[in-house]
């Protein structure tokens, strides 16, 4: 037998090895600011106490679209951290959302992702919720033959769903298991709320669902986050993004942290004049191909529908980033699994009154993102490799020291601002 | 050989032809060449990734969307010139080829499973799913007018780098 092929057959550690909470243990190097130890992306007791603090905690999670769930008793499923949860359409036409587990057992109660129900059953025991979460009945309740049955003071009212805040805007749904959390309104501070509505049609124009896409990423959640607040490498890895001009350091750019960290803005201007053109900003970019066309170019023309030239993508702790990439607007759904593994879901949209060629336009340039994206790919490549080296090495530092140390609002792309912002805030709500 | 369209989608000669050219195809990307692969499309085609979750229920966002052979093209020189990817080998595996239509075009289906190696682990299943396929004749050849890769996976994988 090949012994060096059999790690089963090793002995167990001995149990005092391993600690059954580390993170207690754990101290945030020197430099607190513009240093990240890299066990944060691995260390599993810090991933269940992450969740307890952000995702369970006094945070409002996207769930999804109004518009995915339209009519009575339409629903879809969703996650917040790694529950499941039943965005669904109730008697009374609100939008309630439910944790997708049974009261009597705890088993997953809904096993589809969208669908038109009247009410919800438990596969295992028959248990039998509406659409507001409340337990309508049992089988046997009162047994059988004068055998079995709930006891006589077991109160139907008592065991309903876990029933999650709710709320609305700009046709999105966000949710809470927090009685603590603020109002959505001062969660996401003046900033986000504006750009919230923006990015939906100023609560003017209906939202249209354009469809999913779904991918597995192997690598710790906040690698993802701090990617999607990270203008410094957008101008270097996405030469593509460079080649066409649509995001270039020589293009007027704000880095926005808000609410203390909380929340992340990136704002950029583009326009027809500067796609295609080379000065001395791009020549300095190894990665940037001047020789490189496409031959259908619509990819890479956006229409300015906004009105203000801007391209402007947002992150919104925990769960979400705004995407505004030409006229291919999106949800990322960032959806942690475990320390070192997380699902990214993009939900696309535009709108009801979106004209056939906005309409096209949208899907064409969808291209960009997602798991085949001409852009996108360079990001969950790059974090798939850098989870392993977090793994196999967690006492080690990395720097964010790009665009000074603190973390103020900042007219570059060259800054880790966004980051500090994040890890200030991150630490504070740990204790770290 | 009579080149012009079979009337039976039992026709061996036609289903051994299909079957023929959905190996050429799945070896054209199976070796990276990619101006044999683009050279499986006529004029004017359009190639879809799609996911059987949007598919299914008739959303229109595709995981790859190409319109006509300039943007099957722009796909590829975009993985060759910008993209920045772990190294992988990819294997496909095609079957269960069956023709369900003929007449001014051929509509066929078959099911795809691809094999990925990355650079430094084992192999493992990385999508598998169906092609949808319109197939007209030009020039006496079956071109792909339409292929739509519905794939079955609920979530991609990290990424897909390369066609199906």
């Amino acid at each position: 037998m090949n012994t060096a092929t059999t790690p089963d057959t090793a002995p167990c550690a001995s149990a005092s090895e391993t600690p059954v909470s580390t993170w207690k243990m754990r101290r945030w190097p020197a430099s607190r600011e513009t240093s990240i130890p890299a066990w944060i992306y691995s260390d599993s007791s810090l991933f269940n106490r992450e969740m307890e603090v952000f995702h369970d905690g006094p945070s409002w999670n996207f769930v999804g679209l109004e518009c995915e769930i339209e009519v009575v008793g339409a629903f879809k499923r969703s996650w917040i951290g790694p529950r499941s949860v039943i965005m669904v359409r109730g008697e009374d036409e609100a939008v309630h959302v439910l944790e997708n587990r049974c009261a009597h057992r705890g088993s997953q109660l809904c096993w589809e992702n969208r669908g038109v129900v009247k009410d919800f059953t438990c596969p295992y025991h028959h248990w039998n919720y509406d659409l507001q979460g409340d337990l309508l009945g049992l089988p046997f309740l009162r047994g059988a033959m004068g055998k079995g049955g709930m006891p006589r003071d077991f109160r139907k009212l008592d065991h309903g769903l876990r029933k999650l805040r709710v709320t609305t805007l700009g046709g999105i749904v966000w949710a809470s298991f927090s009685d603590e959390a603020p109002s959505l309104d001062d969660y996401l501070g003046e900033e986000i709320h504006a750009l919230v509505l923006r990015a939906t049609g100023g609560g003017r124009r209906k939202l249209r669902l354009l469809g999913y896409n779904r991918q597995l990423l192997p690598c710790n959640w906040k690698l993802y986050l701090e990617n999607s607040r990270d203008p410094y490498h957008a101008t270097l890895l996405h030469s593509f993004f460079l080649t066409f001009g649509l995001l270039r350091t020589d293009t007027a750019f704000k880095a926005v942290p808000t609410v203390g960290g909380r929340h992340g803005i990136m704002a950029s201007t583009y326009s027809a004049a500067t796609a295609g053109q080379q000065n001395e900003v791009t020549s300095q970019l190894a990665n940037l191909k001047t020789d490189f066309t496409l031959e259908d170019m619509e990819v890479v023309k956006p229409v300015d529908e906004m009105g203000d030239s801007s391209m402007i993508n947002f992150s919104v702790l925990p769960s979400v980033f705004f995407q505004q990439h030409g006229n291919s607007l999106a949800l990322r759904h960032l959806i942690p699994k475990s320390a070192s593994l997380s699902e990214l879901s993009w939900t696309h949209y535009g709108f009801v009154d979106d004209d056939e060629a906005m309409n096209r336009r949208r899907l064409k340039q969808a291209n960009l993102m997602g798991p085949a994206g001409y852009v996108a790919v360079d990001d969950s490549e790059v974090l798939a490799r850098m989870q392993p080296v977090a793994e196999s090495s967690p006492e080690s530092v990395q720097i964010v020291t790009m665009g000074g140390v603190d973390h103020d609002s900042q007219d570059t792309m060259l800054t880790e601002t966004l980051i500090r912002g994040f890890y200030s805030y991150y630490r504070e709500k740990m204790g770290l | 050989m009579d080149k012009r369209l079979s009337t039976s989608i039992n026709d061996p000669a036609l289903r051994a032809e299909v079957r023929d050219l959905y190996d050429d195809y799945a070896a054209s990307l199976d070796d990276l060449d990619f101006p044999a692969w683009v050279g499986f499309f006529g004029e004017g085609c359009l190639y879809r990734v799609v996911s059987l979750e949007n598919f299914n229920q008739g959303l229109p966002l595709s995981t790859i969307e190409c319109h006509g052979l300039g943007s099957l093209r722009d796909r590829i020189a975009a993985i060759r010139e910008t993209a920045v990817f772990e190294p992988r080998t990819l294997r496909r595996m095609v079957s269960g080829t069956r023709i369900n239509g003929v007449g001014v075009e051929i509509r066929a289906q078959a099911n795809f499973a691809v094999f990925e190696s990355l650079s430094d682990r084992e192999p493992h299943l990385f999508i598998t799913g169906r092609y949808l396929d319109r197939l007209t004749r030009e020039n006496g050849r079956l071109k792909l007018h339409e292929r739509i890769c519905v794939y079955d996976n609920y979530r991609v994988r990290t990424s897909l780098i390369y066609p199906i």
